[in-house]
């Protein structure tokens, strides 16, 4: 019996047994007041955070079954980001599910489960725990995806995330394989000292497994070219599970990522390096040229959410190729993911609130929006201005740091990342200001919406509340953002 | 009073703010209370711009006053470090007057549609970015109000804008002018200014390589120029050239301004003129040259090139104008080319010059755009070959319409003349170590400009203000000028004659600070 930090699992303990009992209560609860479930959710986020907060003031780090589980600076802060993200996204939740009436404990159950992978991951040391959390987090996405059983999007939504999913998950354990076979070890920490033991770092076959492994979370995080799925599943899903594919499962993806990069592979940026590069360029180029082209407002957020992966790409090789690069990389990419998730959440809040009133997430359709509820028009011009990185919204926080960990290398291939980067944040801002325009300066329909919502909105508006206090705080002091990512970069070696 | 210089200058930049977020608490249906309270609001922050003008030590106006300087984003060096010289002074008192006399114009003027709360909010927050800008000496935060002062002007031009459809190449359809002008102002701004990001990026981390801390901070950059050479520092220079040349504009990152100039409603129009256009050539002066005073140098003739083209160029597309309005517009590219020209020469004169020109465009095509706003009320169109006869319709507005006029074509003893005229003078003899012959090209042709400039400013006046009126005004009464109008004219007509007849008034501020700055970047090469 290996020795168990109670306090060191607790937050997961508590999000596992807040999934049991919404299980368990869903099956006796009459269906008109199925909301509890939803309550019981919120509530379990809730108190997951405690025992967080309570490890990362007293600032120990626990270490558990030999070094494969461990809460550190970058695990906790991560854990946080994640329950936060799960939190708002339960908040969004609420009056789409109720207005359904059906599935809703499922609906829950799905989403906490999902949750509860995300934040083992944080901890995952080895490539097993890893690979597991990773899949938690995944498998009830799937599920969850196609929701709306008898809507062919959202089937074909399921699908095409479903065999897009296995596919990469395949290419990963086999480039995972390759590095245990390679190294004989599994944890990060006896990867890399093997490799550099060994003087492996340029051995073809590890060059292999590296791009293998790249490739199954450039499927994750729906980087381009592996990004073909995530349009129509985004499109297909019910939007609050959109919202939660946008920002947790591509968070996760993004953790293990930097995971197995900066503790396993320090030494083999040599193969990392380029290929992120590429990915990087490649990514925002084609995504925000696509969604030039998007009238659908949340295919549109689907290819941002491409384009901003893209972005959160440029540190990583931007840290491969400085020498000291890798903990300001590391750094960036965090801070870049923390405001991310906050100003895409918010966004999607709005879209839902929006998308209910208007009825259609046709972007022409939203014409008006500001003369007729100045409340969504100004959120939805905020988040989306944020996510074009425009001061002093927190959004350009996030761009400022990836352009500073990218030029911290004064060599012509970081410059010309940073000037693609460049390039790309104004092309960018012409999509986000295209709703931004058709919701202020278009003139509104004769018939103007009815706000019909019958659910309970409070919850909706508390999250779009709550993302609308934190743009605003964090992009006029950034200092509180840079919190995240010092804490992650501890954990470059 | 120690209180006061340490908040001086903070004040003056988050009143406004502060104000937008108090009038966002007033309900939308009191307008008269929003119009109060921004009224207040603005005149209490000029105020406080007089009496720091007033207490500042002219005879120290090369050094830094009114200083703060706090911690902001320790992660990354950044301070939040304001301060006043010289140069900045003049601007920051301009930018406060001027959104002063805005609220009071637009007090009666309210384009469609109307909602005089968001239109004088964002004001505000347009306020708190031009005077930000001037009194910034830290890079991250000049980019951050530099950066501000796009998103209240974006929705001035896309809300209240020009709702006429144009027919634009490149366009299927007919689209309205307010939204392509409005996002075409924003694109090519923004596309500047994440280039000038990336270079002052760069600067940052340059700084660091003499063992120091690497800062963002302007005076410490200035103090380690030495570490900014060869090829880093000429890319550098490239790159914040194109987000201060767009800002500018020069020629040829011109075509947004005609557009969103007249696109704009007045008031937007207004301060687009009067002092965002004066935010380019500020930083050009407050961080290019002295940071990068070699590269400045290599990159003179290119900038005193692209001025000239400017100048003749905008005055000839002002001669192929129908539009009163575009023809103001576009007046501006020729008037900015001539405080480009001074700053290319780099000379304490050329450098006086660009100051004083920016606060004599700032008044005088301010006041143009007013008087075209007012026209456009009146008659309902700004086509001038539609107008004509005005200054008999209405004397009073078309005797202010002649007068800034002949200011603008730098009349001597109004404002106008003195930009052009040390502009030129400057060329003449441009820093030791740039061709004099070259310059002294520049400056025939700069004169040359002005001529032209005379030429389109008197045709202008001819076809609106003289002549017989058209006969389809017969009949109609026009109200000549009303006391709101007058008294947000009144300020800028008796500066422009001020400025013109006693120029020291700005240079006496400016003058010390920039023999400073000269003094400081050139010392090297004997300048």
């Amino acid at each position: 019996m290996p020795r168990i930090d109670w306090l060191a699992i607790a937050p997961e303990v508590v999000v596992a047994a807040a999934l049991l009992v919404v299980l368990a209560v869903d099956l006796f609860l009459p269906r008109e007041r199925k909301y509890w479930v939803a309550a019981l959710a919120v509530v379990g986020t809730t108190l997951a955070m405690v025992p967080v907060i309570l490890m990362a003031v007293s600032g120990d780090n626990y270490s558990m079954f030999d070094g494969s589980y461990v809460v550190d600076e970058f695990a906790l802060v991560l854990k946080g980001v994640f329950l936060v993200a799960g939190y708002l996204v339960l908040l969004i939740s609420v009056s789409y599910i109720e207005s359904d009436r059906y599935y809703q404990g499922e609906y829950y159950l799905l989403l906490l489960s999902s949750l509860l992978g995300s934040m083992v991951l944080t901890s995952a040391r080895d490539l097993v725990v890893l690979f597991v959390a990773l899949e938690l987090t995944t498998g009830p996405l799937f599920l969850l995806a196609g929701w709306r059983k008898g809507d062919l999007r959202s089937n074909e939504a399921s699908l095409k995330f479903f065999i897009i999913g296995v596919l990469s998950t395949g290419l990963m354990l086999y480039g995972m394989s390759l590095l245990f076979g390679l190294t004989g070890e599994l944890s990060f920490d006896g990867i890399r000292e093997a490799i550099s033991a060994e003087g492996m770092a340029s051995e073809p076959v590890l060059g292999l497994a590296v791009l293998l492994i790249l490739v199954g979370f450039g499927f994750k995080v729906s980087a381009v070219p592996f990004h073909f799925w995530a349009p129509d599943t985004y499109q297909g899903s019910p939007p609050p599970v959109t919202a939660y594919l946008s920002v947790s499962s591509k968070l996760a993806g993004f953790v293990a990522m930097l995971a197995v990069i900066y503790l396993a592979l320090p030494a083999v940026t040599d193969f990392w390096g380029p290929a992120l590069w590429l990915m990087a360029a490649v990514s925002m180029t084609v995504a925000n040229l696509s969604a030039l082209r998007q009238s659908h407002l949340i295919r549109l957020l689907a290819y941002s959410s491409v384009a901003q992966a893209g972005f959160m790409l440029v540190p990583f090789a931007g840290g491969a190729i400085a020498t000291d690069g890798l903990s300001e990389g590391l750094g960036a990419t965090v801070i870049y993911l923390v405001i991310y998730a906050v100003m895409n959440l918010g966004a999607f809040a709005v879209v839902i609130a929006g998308g209910r009133r208007i009825g259609s997430y046709e972007i022409p359709e939203w014409r008006g929006l500001g003369s007729y509820s100045p409340r969504l028009g100004v959120m939805l011009a905020v988040f989306f201005l944020s996510l074009a990185g425009l001061p002093p919204l927190a959004g350009w926080f996030a761009k400022f740091v990836m352009f500073r960990a990218v030029l911290i290398s004064t060599g012509p291939a970081g410059v010309w990342l940073a000037v693609i980067a460049a390039v790309n944040a104004v092309v960018a801002f012409y999509y986000y200001a295209r709703v931004v325009k058709t919701a202020w300066f278009d003139q509104a329909p004769d018939e103007i919406p009815e706000d019909t919502e019958t659910g309970p909105t409070g919850p909706l508006s508390l999250a779009m509340g709550l993302a609308l206090v934190a743009v605003l705080v964090v992009g006029v002091f950034p200092g509180l953002a840079t919190f995240f990512g010092d804490a992650a970069a501890a954990l470059v070696p | 009073m120690d209180l006061l210089d340490s908040w001086a200058l903070t004040l003056i930049v988050f009143l406004p703010l502060v104000g937008a977020l108090v009038a966002l608490a007033i309900p939308k249906e009191r307008e008269e209370a929003v119009k109060q309270w921004t009224l207040l609001v603005s005149v209490v922050t000029l105020v406080l711009a007089v009496v720091v003008a007033a207490r500042f030590d002219f005879g120290a106006a090369a050094g830094f006053q009114f200083e703060v300087d706090l911690p902001w984003i320790s992660a990354i060096g950044a301070n939040y470090h304001i301060g006043i010289d010289g140069i900045s002074l003049p601007l920051l008192v301009l930018s406060a007057l001027v959104v002063v006399l805005c609220v009071i114009y637009s007090w009666q003027h309210w384009d469609e549609p109307r909602n005089p709360r968001a239109f004088l909010i964002l004001m505000m927050i347009l306020a708190t970015g031009m005077n930000g800008t001037f009194v910034a000496l830290d890079l991250v935060l000049f980019f951050i109000f530099f950066e501000l002062v796009l998103l209240p002007m974006y929705f001035m031009i896309g809300i209240w804008g020009d709702r006429t459809m144009r027919k634009i190449p490149g366009f299927r359809k007919e689209v309205e002018t307010r939204l392509y002008a409005a996002i075409k102002f924003f694109i090519f701004t923004l596309f500047g200014s994440a280039f000038m990001l990336l270079g002052f990026l760069a600067l940052y981390f340059k700084s660091g390589s003499g063992g120091q801390q690497s800062t963002f901070d302007i005076p410490e950059l200035i103090a380690r120029g030495h570490l900014f050479q060869g090829t880093f520092a000429w890319l550098v220079f490239g790159a914040m050239f194109l987000g201060f040349a767009v800002k500018v504009p020069m020629w040829p990152f011109h075509t947004w301004l005609p557009d969103a100039h007249t696109a704009a409603p007045t008031v937007g129009s207004v301060l687009l003129a009067a002092i965002l256009l004066k935010l380019g050539s500020y930083a050009f002066i407050r961080i290019a040259i002295p940071i990068l005073p070699e590269t400045a140098r290599d990159w003179a003739p290119a900038i005193a090139v692209l001025a000239v083209i400017g100048i003749i160029y905008g005055s000839l597309a002002c001669l192929a104008q129908t539009d009163v309005k575009r023809l103001i517009a576009f007046s501006s590219v020729g008037h900015m080319g001539f405080v480009m020209l001074g700053i290319a020469t780099l000379t304490e004169v050329g450098i006086n010059a660009a100051i004083i020109g920016m606060v004599a465009h700032g008044l005088i095509t301010g006041l143009l755009f007013f008087l075209a706003g007012s026209i456009h009320h009146r008659y309902h169109t700004r086509e001038m070959s539609r107008l004509g006869g005005n200054l008999k319709l209405m004397p009073v507005m078309g005797g202010i319409l002649g007068f800034t006029a002949m200011a603008s074509l730098g009349l001597p003893g109004l404002a106008g003349f003195w930009g052009e005229f040390m502009a030129l003078l400057g060329s003449y003899q441009p820093l030791p170590g740039l061709s004099t012959s070259f310059f002294r090209t520049a400056m025939v042709i700069g004169a040359i400009g002005t001529v032209l400039t005379a030429g389109y400013m008197l045709w202008m006046l001819q076809k609106v203000n003289l002549g017989e009126p058209s006969s389809e005004w017969a009949g109609k009464e026009f109200h000549d000028v009303d006391r709101y109008e007058m008294a947000a004219w009144a300020p800028l007509i008796v500066l422009i004659v001020a400025v013109g007849v006693y120029p020291r008034l700005v240079l006496g501020a400016t003058t010390d600070a920039v023999v400073g700055l000269v003094e400081t970047a050139f010392r090297a090469v004997g300048g």
